[in-house]
């Protein structure tokens, strides 16, 4: 039904119709987009999953070194080790375009070149599980970084994914069928007003030839 | 240039220092807000939280949900593991596909 009130000009009638070829290329092409964000989201949650998984497992098993690390040394000492770090990391962002969502792109720069540049403090004073702890933590900075990069990803994409859905949606059930229906209903006006002036052309045709030859009397 | 900033409690947090990031040990919910809001204006990149934490701050993160940057991520604390920061990834994929097809069994 045409819900909405429509003029049923003819003018009207084009404009719905161009409305309706736009509407359908759009749906088309937002449904491409769809299915592509999907199909890499998809395969892009799967690594994600498997990262946090890992990462997950790293920092408990690094955390279980540390518990170790700090039975073995005094609380003050511990701090005092850890209190200067010699390494620091910096963070390049970039941006990625995945149909035209942008997710992040993150690299990192150590300060000092040497990856092994961890322990910040002398070995003399400090029990040798913290350096175990330490390197394990070491270990999974690299997988905690991509697990930062996918994670995000993930995010964006899943938020973009559920706008086009509901963009798709609105156009196939609401948009495209409306336009039809107004459509139709403007087709149909025009036809009937057509129809109805034809009836009236004849009657007024009628009607004058009755006045022109009086059929009516000659009959009776 | 960025920062990786790393917040949570000092227990679950001060190996991360060693390895060059900046650690910001919270004692209350209050003072991790603060810290928190401040590390997000403060040009950090990546923003590691304890999965306790995260909990907390729960409506601060969802304001940064659309920026790339800070990219907040969840992270087990010393005291064990939440399974918050699984649910994040299982949520997306529930946000994007409508429920949970790939995760759900387990």
């Amino acid at each position: 039904m045409a819900s909405t009130q429509v003029t049923p000009t003819r003018m009207e009638l084009t404009r719905l119709k161009k409305k309706l070829v736009t509407a359908t290329r759009g749906h088309k092409l937002l449904k491409d987009k769809r299915d592509e964000l999907m199909r890499q989201f998809l395969d892009l949650v799967r690594e994600n999953m498997a990262l946090r998984e890992k990462v997950e497992a790293g920092i408990k098993a690094a955390n279980k070194n540390f518990v170790i690390a700090r039975a073995g040394m005094s609380g003050e000492v511990l701090k005092t080790a850890l209190m200067m770090p010699k390494q620091s990391v910096e963070l390049q962002v970039g941006e990625r375009n995945v149909m035209s969502v942008d997710i992040p792109v993150f690299e990192t720069k150590t300060r000092t070149a040497d990856a092994n540049d961890i322990y910040s403090y002398g070995f003399a004073f400090t029990s040798s599980d913290l350096d175990g702890a330490v390197k394990s933590l070491a270990d999974i900075l690299p997988d905690m970084l991509k697990l930062a990069e996918t994670e995000k990803a993930c995010q964006l994409m899943a938020s973009e994914i559920e706008k086009t859905r509901r963009r798709v949606n609105a156009l196939e059930h609401v948009i495209i069928p409306e336009t039809q229906d107004n459509i139709r209903y403007i087709t149909m006006k025009l036809d009937e007003n057509e129809r109805s002036s034809q009836i009236r052309l004849m009657k007024v045709k009628d009607m004058m030839l009755e006045d022109a030859h009086h059929y009516k009397e000659r009959q009776a | 240039m960025y920062k990786i900033a790393v917040l949570g409690d000092y227990d679950s947090i001060y190996g991360f220092a060693a390895l060059g990031l900046d650690i910001c040990p919270v004692n209350s919910p209050e003072e991790a807000k603060k810290t928190f809001v401040q590390l997000a204006e403060a040009k950090t990149g990546i923003i590691y939280v304890t999965e306790a934490l995260a909990a907390v701050l729960k409506h601060e993160i969802d304001r940064y949900k659309d920026a790339i940057v800070p990219t907040v991520i969840q992270i087990p604390g010393i005291s064990g593991n939440t399974g918050a920061g699984i649910d994040g990834v299982k949520k997306s994929v529930e946000q994007a596909v409508g429920s949970d097809i790939l995760f759900g069994g387990n």
